[in-house]
Protein backbone atom coordinates (compact mmCIF):
# COMPACT_ATOMS: atom_id res chain seq x y z
CA UNK A 1 0.00 0.00 0.00
CA UNK A 2 2.93 2.21 1.24
CA UNK A 3 5.15 1.38 -2.63
CA UNK A 4 1.60 2.17 -4.48
CA UNK A 5 1.01 5.39 -2.74
CA UNK A 6 4.80 6.35 -3.27
CA UNK A 7 4.30 5.60 -6.81
CA UNK A 8 1.24 7.21 -7.22
CA UNK A 9 2.65 10.62 -5.75
CA UNK A 10 5.96 10.25 -7.85
CA UNK A 11 3.69 10.05 -10.94
CA UNK A 12 1.29 13.19 -9.13
CA UNK A 13 4.62 15.18 -9.17
CA UNK A 14 5.58 14.56 -12.52
CA UNK A 15 2.10 15.20 -14.06
CA UNK A 16 1.82 18.69 -11.99
CA UNK A 17 5.49 19.58 -13.61
CA UNK A 18 4.48 18.58 -17.41
CA UNK A 19 1.10 20.79 -17.30
CA UNK A 20 3.71 23.49 -15.64
CA UNK A 21 5.85 22.77 -19.06
CA UNK A 22 3.02 22.47 -20.94
CA UNK A 23 1.29 25.64 -20.00
CA UNK A 24 4.91 27.64 -19.89
CA UNK A 25 5.51 26.68 -23.20
CA UNK A 26 2.17 27.48 -24.92
CA UNK A 27 2.44 30.66 -23.33
CA UNK A 28 5.82 31.20 -24.99
CA UNK A 29 4.60 30.12 -28.28
CA UNK A 30 2.03 32.13 -28.55
CA UNK A 31 2.21 35.52 -31.04
CA UNK A 32 2.74 38.79 -28.89
CA UNK A 33 5.69 40.57 -27.11
CA UNK A 34 3.56 41.43 -24.09
CA UNK A 35 6.02 44.40 -23.00
CA UNK A 36 5.22 45.88 -26.86
CA UNK A 37 1.88 44.91 -25.71
CA UNK A 38 2.00 46.99 -22.95
CA UNK A 39 3.66 49.74 -24.14
CA UNK A 40 1.70 50.42 -27.25
CA UNK A 41 3.29 50.23 -30.72
CA UNK A 42 5.21 53.71 -30.12
CA UNK A 43 7.23 52.73 -27.74
CA UNK A 44 11.03 53.55 -27.64
CA UNK A 45 13.51 50.67 -27.89
CA UNK A 46 14.91 51.62 -24.98
CA UNK A 47 12.45 51.74 -22.41
CA UNK A 48 11.27 48.41 -24.19
CA UNK A 49 14.28 46.95 -23.73
CA UNK A 50 14.32 48.60 -19.21
CA UNK A 51 10.32 46.57 -19.56
CA UNK A 52 11.93 43.53 -20.67
CA UNK A 53 14.34 43.51 -18.56
CA UNK A 54 11.87 44.42 -15.31
CA UNK A 55 9.60 41.51 -16.40
CA UNK A 56 12.60 38.88 -16.97
CA UNK A 57 11.67 38.13 -20.53
CA UNK A 58 15.40 39.10 -21.09
CA UNK A 59 16.32 36.15 -19.64
CA UNK A 60 16.30 33.05 -22.11
CA UNK A 61 13.20 30.72 -21.37
CA UNK A 62 15.08 27.97 -20.71
CA UNK A 63 16.18 29.52 -17.33
CA UNK A 64 12.69 31.66 -16.59
CA UNK A 65 11.15 28.26 -16.59
CA UNK A 66 12.89 26.74 -13.46
CA UNK A 67 12.94 30.06 -11.56
CA UNK A 68 9.23 30.26 -12.40
CA UNK A 69 8.53 26.12 -10.43
CA UNK A 70 10.95 26.77 -7.99
CA UNK A 71 9.25 30.30 -7.49
CA UNK A 72 5.79 28.70 -6.70
CA UNK A 73 7.03 25.69 -4.69
CA UNK A 74 8.30 28.51 -2.51
CA UNK A 75 4.72 30.07 -2.34
CA UNK A 76 6.01 32.68 -4.75
CA UNK A 77 3.81 33.32 -7.61
CA UNK A 78 5.96 36.73 -8.87
CA UNK A 79 4.67 39.78 -9.40
CA UNK A 80 1.64 41.18 -11.69
CA UNK A 81 2.51 44.05 -13.58
CA UNK A 82 -0.65 45.38 -13.71
CA UNK A 83 -1.09 45.51 -10.61
CA UNK A 84 2.37 46.07 -8.67
CA UNK A 85 1.36 43.21 -6.16
CA UNK A 86 2.77 40.09 -5.54
CA UNK A 87 0.58 37.78 -7.86
CA UNK A 88 -0.09 35.29 -4.78
CA UNK A 89 -2.32 37.65 -2.65
CA UNK A 90 -4.13 38.87 -6.10
CA UNK A 91 -4.93 35.09 -6.22
CA UNK A 92 -5.59 34.57 -2.69
CA UNK A 93 -8.31 37.64 -2.68
CA UNK A 94 -10.42 35.85 -5.42
CA UNK A 95 -10.00 32.60 -4.02
CA UNK A 96 -12.50 34.04 -1.71
CA UNK A 97 -15.54 34.15 -4.42
CA UNK A 98 -14.44 31.39 -6.66
CA UNK A 99 -14.20 28.43 -4.34
CA UNK A 100 -17.18 28.90 -2.39
CA UNK A 101 -18.89 29.57 -5.59
CA UNK A 102 -17.70 26.34 -7.00
CA UNK A 103 -17.99 24.15 -3.99
CA UNK A 104 -21.51 25.36 -3.32
CA UNK A 105 -22.41 24.07 -7.30
CA UNK A 106 -20.51 21.43 -6.35
CA UNK A 107 -22.83 20.75 -3.32
CA UNK A 108 -25.86 21.77 -4.85
CA UNK A 109 -25.51 19.25 -7.75
CA UNK A 110 -24.51 16.32 -5.71
CA UNK A 111 -27.64 16.77 -3.21
CA UNK A 112 -29.41 17.18 -6.28
CA UNK A 113 -28.31 14.37 -8.81
CA UNK A 114 -27.97 11.45 -6.54
CA UNK A 115 -31.08 11.17 -5.14
CA UNK A 116 -32.76 12.05 -8.67
CA UNK A 117 -30.72 9.24 -10.10
CA UNK A 118 -31.49 7.02 -7.31
CA UNK A 119 -35.53 7.58 -7.84
CA UNK A 120 -35.42 7.45 -11.55
CA UNK A 121 -33.26 3.70 -11.20
CA UNK A 122 -35.53 2.42 -8.52
CA UNK A 123 -38.46 2.91 -11.03
CA UNK A 124 -37.02 2.41 -14.04
CA UNK A 125 -38.84 2.86 -17.33
CA UNK A 126 -42.47 4.08 -14.86
CA UNK A 127 -43.22 7.69 -15.42
CA UNK A 128 -41.16 9.15 -12.50
CA UNK A 129 -38.14 8.24 -14.71
CA UNK A 130 -38.87 8.65 -17.98
CA UNK A 131 -40.05 12.40 -16.49
CA UNK A 132 -36.77 12.93 -14.58
CA UNK A 133 -34.15 11.63 -17.64
CA UNK A 134 -36.48 13.91 -19.86
CA UNK A 135 -35.76 16.92 -17.45
CA UNK A 136 -32.20 15.38 -17.50
CA UNK A 137 -32.09 15.73 -21.18
CA UNK A 138 -33.01 19.43 -21.11
CA UNK A 139 -30.41 20.30 -17.98
CA UNK A 140 -27.30 18.76 -20.48
CA UNK A 141 -28.48 20.99 -23.26
CA UNK A 142 -28.21 24.24 -21.61
CA UNK A 143 -25.70 26.56 -21.63
CA UNK A 144 -24.97 27.17 -17.63
CA UNK A 145 -24.39 31.25 -18.86
CA UNK A 146 -27.87 31.12 -20.21
CA UNK A 147 -29.73 29.47 -17.00
CA UNK A 148 -27.56 32.55 -15.30
CA UNK A 149 -29.49 34.96 -17.63
CA UNK A 150 -32.85 33.06 -16.71
CA UNK A 151 -31.99 33.11 -13.35
CA UNK A 152 -31.19 36.72 -12.90
CA UNK A 153 -34.45 37.67 -15.30
CA UNK A 154 -36.87 35.40 -12.43
CA UNK A 155 -35.18 35.93 -9.18
CA UNK A 156 -33.31 39.26 -9.59
CA UNK A 157 -35.79 40.95 -12.59
CA UNK A 158 -38.99 39.41 -11.77
CA UNK A 159 -38.89 38.53 -8.06
CA UNK A 160 -36.20 40.90 -6.60
CA UNK A 161 -35.12 38.39 -4.45
CA UNK A 162 -31.27 37.94 -5.17
CA UNK A 163 -28.97 40.30 -7.03
CA UNK A 164 -28.16 40.57 -10.23
CA UNK A 165 -25.04 41.09 -9.99
CA UNK A 166 -21.84 42.27 -7.80
CA UNK A 167 -20.69 40.57 -4.72
CA UNK A 168 -21.02 42.08 -1.40
CA UNK A 169 -18.13 40.61 0.21
CA UNK A 170 -18.10 38.27 3.34
CA UNK A 171 -17.12 41.47 5.97
CA UNK A 172 -20.54 42.03 6.08
CA UNK A 173 -21.42 38.21 7.39
CA UNK A 174 -22.00 35.16 5.80
CA UNK A 175 -25.32 35.64 4.43
CA UNK A 176 -24.52 38.84 3.26
CA UNK A 177 -21.10 36.87 0.88
CA UNK A 178 -23.57 33.75 0.12
CA UNK A 179 -26.62 35.76 -1.14
CA UNK A 180 -24.43 37.06 -3.88
CA UNK A 181 -23.38 33.31 -4.57
CA UNK A 182 -27.00 31.57 -4.64
CA UNK A 183 -27.60 32.43 -8.29
CA UNK A 184 -24.05 31.69 -9.95
CA UNK A 185 -24.28 28.23 -8.34
CA UNK A 186 -27.51 27.48 -9.59
CA UNK A 187 -26.64 28.42 -12.69
CA UNK A 188 -23.36 25.92 -12.60
CA UNK A 189 -24.87 23.22 -10.49
CA UNK A 190 -28.41 23.00 -12.70
CA UNK A 191 -26.47 21.75 -15.58
CA UNK A 192 -23.76 19.58 -13.93
CA UNK A 193 -26.70 17.98 -11.50
CA UNK A 194 -28.13 16.93 -14.72
CA UNK A 195 -25.09 14.82 -16.49
CA UNK A 196 -24.71 13.78 -12.61
CA UNK A 197 -28.37 12.21 -12.32
CA UNK A 198 -28.24 10.72 -15.56
CA UNK A 199 -24.53 8.84 -14.36
CA UNK A 200 -26.43 7.82 -11.03
CA UNK A 201 -29.00 6.59 -12.55
CA UNK A 202 -26.85 3.99 -14.98
CA UNK A 203 -24.29 3.12 -12.12
CA UNK A 204 -27.65 2.41 -10.06
CA UNK A 205 -28.97 0.05 -12.86
CA UNK A 206 -25.79 -1.74 -13.54
CA UNK A 207 -25.72 -2.57 -9.72
CA UNK A 208 -29.17 -3.28 -10.09
CA UNK A 209 -28.27 -6.23 -12.48
CA UNK A 210 -25.74 -7.90 -10.21
CA UNK A 211 -25.62 -11.11 -8.77
CA UNK A 212 -25.02 -10.27 -5.64
CA UNK A 213 -28.54 -7.91 -5.02
CA UNK A 214 -30.45 -10.73 -6.61
CA UNK A 215 -29.13 -13.16 -3.48
CA UNK A 216 -29.46 -9.93 -1.30
CA UNK A 217 -33.07 -10.28 -2.54
CA UNK A 218 -33.44 -13.62 -2.25
CA UNK A 219 -32.74 -13.62 1.39
CA UNK A 220 -35.74 -12.13 1.86
CA UNK A 221 -34.52 -8.06 2.06
CA UNK A 222 -37.23 -5.61 1.17
CA UNK A 223 -36.37 -3.57 -2.37
CA UNK A 224 -35.81 -0.49 -0.66
CA UNK A 225 -33.02 -1.77 1.93
CA UNK A 226 -31.65 -3.75 -1.06
CA UNK A 227 -31.39 -0.83 -3.65
CA UNK A 228 -30.14 1.41 -0.33
CA UNK A 229 -27.83 -0.83 1.42
CA UNK A 230 -26.57 -3.07 -1.68
CA UNK A 231 -27.49 -0.83 -4.79
CA UNK A 232 -26.14 2.41 -3.88
CA UNK A 233 -22.81 1.97 -1.78
CA UNK A 234 -21.85 -0.49 -4.81
CA UNK A 235 -22.88 2.39 -7.76
CA UNK A 236 -21.30 5.29 -6.26
CA UNK A 237 -17.50 4.41 -7.27
CA UNK A 238 -18.65 5.85 -10.91
CA UNK A 239 -20.32 8.44 -9.82
CA UNK A 240 -17.14 9.82 -7.69
CA UNK A 241 -15.03 9.29 -10.70
CA UNK A 242 -17.44 12.08 -12.55
CA UNK A 243 -17.83 14.12 -9.46
CA UNK A 244 -13.61 14.46 -9.93
CA UNK A 245 -14.22 15.48 -13.44
CA UNK A 246 -17.33 17.79 -12.38
CA UNK A 247 -14.99 19.76 -10.73
CA UNK A 248 -12.70 20.43 -13.88
CA UNK A 249 -16.06 22.06 -15.50
CA UNK A 250 -16.98 23.84 -12.43
CA UNK A 251 -13.59 25.74 -12.37
CA UNK A 252 -13.76 26.20 -16.63
CA UNK A 253 -17.73 27.26 -15.72
CA UNK A 254 -16.74 29.88 -12.76
CA UNK A 255 -14.75 31.88 -15.41
CA UNK A 256 -17.66 32.30 -17.55
CA UNK A 257 -20.47 32.25 -14.98
CA UNK A 258 -18.03 34.90 -12.95
CA UNK A 259 -18.41 37.40 -16.41
CA UNK A 260 -22.36 36.62 -16.10
CA UNK A 261 -22.81 37.83 -12.60
CA UNK A 262 -19.87 40.44 -12.22
CA UNK A 263 -18.21 38.48 -9.27
CA UNK A 264 -14.50 39.41 -8.52
CA UNK A 265 -13.06 36.01 -8.21
CA UNK A 266 -10.59 34.09 -10.56
CA UNK A 267 -12.24 34.19 -13.89
CA UNK A 268 -12.19 37.94 -13.85
CA UNK A 269 -8.80 38.02 -12.95
CA UNK A 270 -7.95 36.10 -15.88
CA UNK A 271 -9.50 38.23 -18.00
CA UNK A 272 -8.28 41.05 -16.96
CA UNK A 273 -4.77 39.82 -16.62
CA UNK A 274 -5.21 38.55 -20.73
CA UNK A 275 -6.61 41.88 -21.54
CA UNK A 276 -3.19 43.90 -19.81
CA UNK A 277 -0.95 41.08 -21.02
CA UNK A 278 -0.34 40.45 -17.33
CA UNK A 279 1.66 37.07 -18.76
CA UNK A 280 2.62 36.09 -15.24
CA UNK A 281 -0.45 36.11 -13.33
CA UNK A 282 -2.37 34.06 -16.45
CA UNK A 283 0.41 31.56 -16.10
CA UNK A 284 0.04 31.42 -12.65
CA UNK A 285 -3.94 30.94 -12.20
CA UNK A 286 -3.63 28.44 -15.20
CA UNK A 287 -1.57 26.56 -13.75
CA UNK A 288 -3.40 26.81 -10.37
CA UNK A 289 -6.79 25.49 -12.13
CA UNK A 290 -5.08 22.73 -13.74
CA UNK A 291 -2.74 21.43 -10.59
CA UNK A 292 -5.95 21.63 -8.94
CA UNK A 293 -7.83 19.09 -11.09
CA UNK A 294 -5.05 17.43 -11.62
CA UNK A 295 -4.76 16.90 -7.76
CA UNK A 296 -8.78 16.37 -7.32
CA UNK A 297 -8.63 13.49 -9.68
CA UNK A 298 -5.92 11.91 -7.89
CA UNK A 299 -7.26 12.26 -4.73
CA UNK A 300 -10.49 10.39 -6.29
CA UNK A 301 -7.71 7.66 -7.73
CA UNK A 302 -6.95 7.53 -3.61
CA UNK A 303 -10.09 7.64 -2.68
CA UNK A 304 -11.08 4.32 -4.81
CA UNK A 305 -8.13 2.38 -3.33
CA UNK A 306 -9.73 3.09 0.13
CA UNK A 307 -13.20 2.39 -0.30
CA UNK A 308 -12.82 -0.13 -2.89
CA UNK A 309 -10.38 -3.08 -1.98
CA UNK A 310 -10.39 -5.01 -5.30
CA UNK A 311 -8.70 -2.19 -6.71
CA UNK A 312 -6.10 -2.69 -4.36
CA UNK A 313 -4.62 -5.82 -6.05
CA UNK A 314 -4.57 -4.46 -9.53
CA UNK A 315 -2.59 -1.39 -8.88
CA UNK A 316 -2.73 1.84 -10.61
CA UNK A 317 -4.77 1.42 -14.12
CA UNK B 1 -41.85 1.82 -41.70
CA UNK B 2 -40.15 -0.90 -39.16
CA UNK B 3 -37.22 0.25 -39.66
CA UNK B 4 -38.46 3.61 -38.44
CA UNK B 5 -39.55 2.38 -35.55
CA UNK B 6 -36.91 0.74 -34.78
CA UNK B 7 -34.43 3.93 -34.94
CA UNK B 8 -36.14 4.80 -31.73
CA UNK B 9 -37.91 7.53 -30.43
CA UNK B 10 -34.59 9.69 -29.17
CA UNK B 11 -33.03 8.74 -33.14
CA UNK B 12 -35.85 10.62 -34.88
CA UNK B 13 -36.51 13.71 -32.74
CA UNK B 14 -32.88 14.52 -32.53
CA UNK B 15 -33.02 13.59 -35.97
CA UNK B 16 -35.39 16.00 -37.20
CA UNK B 17 -34.11 19.23 -34.73
CA UNK B 18 -30.48 18.64 -36.12
CA UNK B 19 -31.73 18.30 -39.73
CA UNK B 20 -33.74 21.50 -39.08
CA UNK B 21 -30.70 22.90 -37.78
CA UNK B 22 -28.49 22.32 -40.29
CA UNK B 23 -31.58 23.18 -42.91
CA UNK B 24 -31.77 26.93 -41.07
CA UNK B 25 -27.62 27.42 -41.69
CA UNK B 26 -27.83 26.55 -44.72
CA UNK B 27 -31.15 28.35 -45.89
CA UNK B 28 -29.10 31.31 -43.99
CA UNK B 29 -26.60 30.93 -46.85
CA UNK B 30 -29.05 32.30 -50.03
CA UNK B 31 -31.89 33.76 -47.95
CA UNK B 32 -32.97 35.13 -44.20
CA UNK B 33 -35.97 37.60 -43.67
CA UNK B 34 -33.55 40.50 -43.02
CA UNK B 35 -30.12 41.22 -43.82
CA UNK B 36 -29.33 40.04 -40.27
CA UNK B 37 -26.70 43.14 -39.75
CA UNK B 38 -28.55 45.65 -41.36
CA UNK B 39 -29.20 48.29 -38.81
CA UNK B 40 -32.63 50.07 -38.66
CA UNK B 41 -32.47 51.69 -35.78
CA UNK B 42 -36.31 53.50 -36.33
CA UNK B 43 -37.59 49.98 -35.55
CA UNK B 44 -35.59 49.21 -32.80
CA UNK B 45 -36.62 46.74 -29.76
CA UNK B 46 -39.32 46.02 -31.96
CA UNK B 47 -41.76 42.89 -30.24
CA UNK B 48 -42.43 39.78 -32.30
CA UNK B 49 -44.98 40.59 -34.86
CA UNK B 50 -45.47 39.63 -38.72
CA UNK B 51 -42.94 41.87 -40.07
CA UNK B 52 -40.48 40.53 -37.74
CA UNK B 53 -40.70 37.16 -36.50
CA UNK B 54 -39.18 37.32 -33.51
CA UNK B 55 -38.92 40.98 -33.09
CA UNK B 56 -35.42 43.19 -33.75
CA UNK B 57 -32.57 43.74 -31.30
CA UNK B 58 -31.40 47.76 -29.78
CA UNK B 59 -29.80 48.58 -33.08
CA UNK B 60 -33.43 47.41 -34.78
CA UNK B 61 -31.97 44.25 -36.41
CA UNK B 62 -34.15 41.62 -36.96
CA UNK B 63 -33.93 38.94 -34.05
CA UNK B 64 -35.29 35.69 -36.55
CA UNK B 65 -32.49 36.75 -39.36
CA UNK B 66 -29.80 37.01 -36.60
CA UNK B 67 -30.59 33.82 -35.37
CA UNK B 68 -30.07 31.97 -38.33
CA UNK B 69 -27.28 33.30 -39.51
CA UNK B 70 -26.03 32.41 -35.84
CA UNK B 71 -26.95 28.92 -36.60
CA UNK B 72 -24.59 28.74 -39.57
CA UNK B 73 -21.77 30.53 -37.50
CA UNK B 74 -21.90 27.98 -35.05
CA UNK B 75 -22.28 25.09 -37.03
CA UNK B 76 -19.28 25.77 -39.10
CA UNK B 77 -17.07 26.69 -35.79
CA UNK B 78 -18.42 23.18 -34.11
CA UNK B 79 -17.84 21.13 -37.36
CA UNK B 80 -14.55 21.95 -38.46
CA UNK B 81 -13.34 21.65 -34.40
CA UNK B 82 -14.88 18.30 -34.52
CA UNK B 83 -13.37 17.79 -37.67
CA UNK B 84 -9.71 18.64 -36.01
CA UNK B 85 -10.44 16.35 -33.28
CA UNK B 86 -10.98 13.38 -35.45
CA UNK B 87 -8.86 14.40 -38.08
CA UNK B 88 -5.90 13.93 -35.58
CA UNK B 89 -6.74 12.12 -32.52
CA UNK B 90 -8.52 9.09 -34.67
CA UNK B 91 -4.69 8.30 -36.95
CA UNK B 92 -3.20 8.76 -33.05
CA UNK B 93 -5.60 6.72 -31.77
CA UNK B 94 -4.96 4.05 -34.70
CA UNK B 95 -0.96 4.21 -34.11
CA UNK B 96 -0.89 4.15 -30.83
CA UNK B 97 -3.19 0.66 -30.99
CA UNK B 98 -1.09 -0.46 -33.84
CA UNK B 99 2.45 -0.36 -31.99
CA UNK B 100 1.53 -0.46 -28.49
CA UNK B 101 4.37 -0.22 -26.22
CA UNK B 102 6.42 2.92 -25.44
CA UNK B 103 4.51 5.22 -27.83
CA UNK B 104 1.34 3.68 -26.95
CA UNK B 105 2.55 5.27 -23.35
CA UNK B 106 3.37 8.18 -24.31
CA UNK B 107 0.81 9.28 -26.17
CA UNK B 108 -2.06 8.27 -23.91
CA UNK B 109 -0.15 9.72 -20.81
CA UNK B 110 -0.01 12.66 -23.38
CA UNK B 111 -4.03 12.79 -23.78
CA UNK B 112 -4.40 12.38 -19.87
CA UNK B 113 -2.14 15.23 -19.67
CA UNK B 114 -4.29 17.43 -21.80
CA UNK B 115 -7.56 16.19 -20.15
CA UNK B 116 -6.26 17.62 -16.99
CA UNK B 117 -6.66 21.04 -18.08
CA UNK B 118 -9.90 22.79 -18.37
CA UNK B 119 -11.15 22.93 -21.82
CA UNK B 120 -13.18 26.07 -21.22
CA UNK B 121 -10.39 27.87 -19.41
CA UNK B 122 -7.67 26.75 -21.54
CA UNK B 123 -9.64 27.34 -24.96
CA UNK B 124 -10.81 31.47 -23.08
CA UNK B 125 -6.67 31.94 -22.27
CA UNK B 126 -5.67 30.66 -25.99
CA UNK B 127 -8.09 32.55 -27.89
CA UNK B 128 -7.31 35.78 -26.03
CA UNK B 129 -3.58 35.48 -26.20
CA UNK B 130 -3.87 34.32 -29.96
CA UNK B 131 -6.38 36.99 -31.30
CA UNK B 132 -10.31 36.94 -30.18
CA UNK B 133 -12.30 34.86 -34.01
CA UNK B 134 -13.71 32.14 -34.91
CA UNK B 135 -10.97 30.80 -36.74
CA UNK B 136 -8.89 30.42 -33.36
CA UNK B 137 -11.78 29.46 -31.27
CA UNK B 138 -12.49 26.47 -33.14
CA UNK B 139 -8.67 25.69 -32.85
CA UNK B 140 -9.15 25.88 -29.42
CA UNK B 141 -12.12 23.96 -29.29
CA UNK B 142 -10.28 21.63 -31.46
CA UNK B 143 -7.52 20.87 -29.57
CA UNK B 144 -9.61 19.43 -26.66
CA UNK B 145 -10.81 16.70 -29.12
CA UNK B 146 -8.47 15.55 -29.74
CA UNK B 147 -7.08 13.36 -26.73
CA UNK B 148 -11.32 12.72 -26.98
CA UNK B 149 -10.83 10.76 -30.39
CA UNK B 150 -7.28 9.38 -29.36
CA UNK B 151 -8.78 7.65 -26.14
CA UNK B 152 -11.49 5.97 -28.04
CA UNK B 153 -9.98 4.96 -31.27
CA UNK B 154 -6.90 3.29 -29.33
CA UNK B 155 -9.39 1.44 -26.96
CA UNK B 156 -11.39 0.10 -29.60
CA UNK B 157 -9.01 -0.29 -32.11
CA UNK B 158 -7.21 -2.76 -29.36
CA UNK B 159 -10.43 -4.87 -28.88
CA UNK B 160 -10.56 -5.28 -32.46
CA UNK B 161 -7.05 -5.58 -32.98
CA UNK B 162 -7.43 -8.57 -31.18
CA UNK B 163 -10.14 -10.44 -33.22
CA UNK B 164 -9.08 -13.26 -35.17
CA UNK B 165 -9.90 -11.70 -39.00
CA UNK B 166 -7.21 -8.87 -37.54
CA UNK B 167 -4.71 -11.77 -36.62
CA UNK B 168 -5.15 -13.01 -39.76
CA UNK B 169 -4.37 -10.62 -41.65
CA UNK B 170 -1.25 -10.12 -39.70
CA UNK B 171 -0.18 -13.44 -40.50
CA UNK B 172 -0.53 -12.90 -43.94
CA UNK B 173 1.74 -9.86 -43.70
CA UNK B 174 -0.50 -7.20 -44.21
CA UNK B 175 1.41 -4.28 -42.48
CA UNK B 176 -0.24 -1.88 -39.97
CA UNK B 177 -1.24 0.89 -42.06
CA UNK B 178 -3.25 -1.67 -44.20
CA UNK B 179 -5.07 -3.44 -41.49
CA UNK B 180 -6.30 -0.28 -39.70
CA UNK B 181 -7.42 0.92 -42.54
CA UNK B 182 -9.05 -2.23 -44.01
CA UNK B 183 -10.03 -3.86 -41.06
CA UNK B 184 -9.95 -1.71 -37.82
CA UNK B 185 -11.10 1.40 -38.82
CA UNK B 186 -15.05 0.05 -40.47
CA UNK B 187 -15.10 -1.60 -37.41
CA UNK B 188 -14.71 1.47 -34.66
CA UNK B 189 -16.56 3.51 -36.92
CA UNK B 190 -19.99 3.27 -35.07
CA UNK B 191 -18.52 4.63 -31.46
CA UNK B 192 -16.53 7.25 -33.30
CA UNK B 193 -20.14 8.78 -34.83
CA UNK B 194 -21.53 8.57 -31.79
CA UNK B 195 -18.58 10.14 -30.25
CA UNK B 196 -18.30 12.98 -33.21
CA UNK B 197 -22.46 13.88 -32.27
CA UNK B 198 -21.40 14.29 -28.63
CA UNK B 199 -18.37 16.08 -29.10
CA UNK B 200 -19.89 18.39 -31.73
CA UNK B 201 -22.89 19.08 -29.64
CA UNK B 202 -20.53 19.81 -26.85
CA UNK B 203 -18.04 22.24 -29.24
CA UNK B 204 -21.72 24.22 -29.98
CA UNK B 205 -21.39 24.89 -26.29
CA UNK B 206 -18.35 25.80 -26.15
CA UNK B 207 -18.60 28.17 -29.26
CA UNK B 208 -21.37 29.96 -27.50
CA UNK B 209 -19.61 30.43 -24.13
CA UNK B 210 -16.45 31.75 -26.04
CA UNK B 211 -18.71 34.44 -27.93
CA UNK B 212 -20.78 35.27 -25.00
CA UNK B 213 -17.15 36.80 -23.51
CA UNK B 214 -16.33 38.13 -26.64
CA UNK B 215 -13.69 35.54 -27.95
CA UNK B 216 -15.22 33.87 -30.42
CA UNK B 217 -17.14 34.45 -33.49
CA UNK B 218 -16.44 38.47 -34.08
CA UNK B 219 -19.01 40.88 -35.21
CA UNK B 220 -20.68 41.73 -37.37
CA UNK B 221 -21.12 38.14 -37.90
CA UNK B 222 -24.04 37.22 -35.94
CA UNK B 223 -23.59 34.37 -33.26
CA UNK B 224 -26.08 32.98 -30.49
CA UNK B 225 -23.33 33.37 -27.52
CA UNK B 226 -22.63 37.12 -28.44
CA UNK B 227 -26.69 37.82 -28.85
CA UNK B 228 -26.87 36.89 -25.47
CA UNK B 229 -24.25 38.85 -24.13
CA UNK B 230 -25.72 41.63 -26.06
CA UNK B 231 -28.78 40.94 -24.50
CA UNK B 232 -28.15 41.27 -20.90
CA UNK B 233 -27.54 45.27 -21.15
CA UNK B 234 -31.03 45.25 -22.34
CA UNK B 235 -32.18 42.26 -19.36
CA UNK B 236 -34.89 45.31 -17.97
CA UNK B 237 -35.99 45.95 -20.84
CA UNK B 238 -36.65 43.28 -23.23
CA UNK B 239 -36.02 40.40 -21.64
CA UNK B 240 -36.72 38.31 -24.57
CA UNK B 241 -33.87 39.26 -26.16
CA UNK B 242 -32.09 37.22 -23.94
CA UNK B 243 -34.37 33.95 -24.44
CA UNK B 244 -34.30 33.43 -27.87
CA UNK B 245 -30.59 32.79 -28.79
CA UNK B 246 -30.47 30.73 -25.65
CA UNK B 247 -33.41 28.17 -26.45
CA UNK B 248 -31.29 28.45 -29.98
CA UNK B 249 -28.20 26.84 -28.05
CA UNK B 250 -30.38 24.54 -25.86
CA UNK B 251 -32.27 23.11 -28.94
CA UNK B 252 -29.03 22.60 -30.91
CA UNK B 253 -27.95 21.01 -28.18
CA UNK B 254 -30.39 18.81 -27.20
CA UNK B 255 -31.19 17.66 -30.44
CA UNK B 256 -27.66 16.48 -31.55
CA UNK B 257 -27.46 15.23 -28.17
CA UNK B 258 -30.66 12.78 -28.62
CA UNK B 259 -29.34 12.38 -32.44
CA UNK B 260 -26.01 10.65 -30.54
CA UNK B 261 -28.09 8.67 -27.79
CA UNK B 262 -30.46 7.46 -30.74
CA UNK B 263 -27.10 6.69 -33.31
CA UNK B 264 -26.15 4.30 -30.15
CA UNK B 265 -28.65 2.36 -29.68
CA UNK B 266 -28.90 1.96 -33.35
CA UNK B 267 -25.51 0.55 -33.44
CA UNK B 268 -24.77 -0.83 -30.69
CA UNK B 269 -24.38 -4.63 -31.16
CA UNK B 270 -25.77 -5.21 -27.78
CA UNK B 271 -28.95 -3.45 -28.60
CA UNK B 272 -30.89 -6.65 -27.48
CA UNK B 273 -29.95 -5.36 -23.59
CA UNK B 274 -31.76 -2.59 -22.02
CA UNK B 275 -30.21 0.68 -22.99
CA UNK B 276 -28.30 1.79 -20.21
CA UNK B 277 -27.77 5.42 -19.93
CA UNK B 278 -24.50 7.04 -21.47
CA UNK B 279 -21.63 8.18 -19.67
CA UNK B 280 -21.25 12.51 -19.99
Amino acid sequence: MLRFLAGRLLALALTLLAAAALIFLVLEVLPGDPAALILGVNARPDTLATLHHQLGLDRPAALRFPLWIFGLLRGDFGESYTYHAPVAGLIADRVMVSLPLALLALALSTTLAIPVGVFAAARRRRIGDTLAMAVAQLGVAVPNFWLGLLLILLFAVKLAWLPASGFGGWSGGIWHGLRSLILPALALALPQAAILARVTRSAVLETLGEDYLRTALAKGLSRNAALWRHAVPNALIPVFTILGLQFSFLLAGTIIIENVFTLPGLGRLIFQAIAGRDLIVVQDLVVLLAGSVIVVNFAVDIAYVLVDPRLRQSGPR
Amino acid sequence: MKTLARLGPAMVVGGAISAALFGMALVSLVWTPYAPSAIDIAHRLASPSATHWLGTDPLGRDVFSMLMAGARNSLAVAVLAVVIGMGVGVPLGLFAAARGGIIDDFLMRAADLVFSFPALLTAVVITALAGPGARNAMLAIGIFNVPVFARLTRGTARAVGARGFVIAAKVFGRGDLAISRAHILPNIAAPLVVQASIQFALAILAEAGLSYVGLGTQPPAPSWGRMLNDAQTYIFAAPRLAIFPGLAIMLAVLGLNLLGDGLRDWLDPRLQRPPADPAP
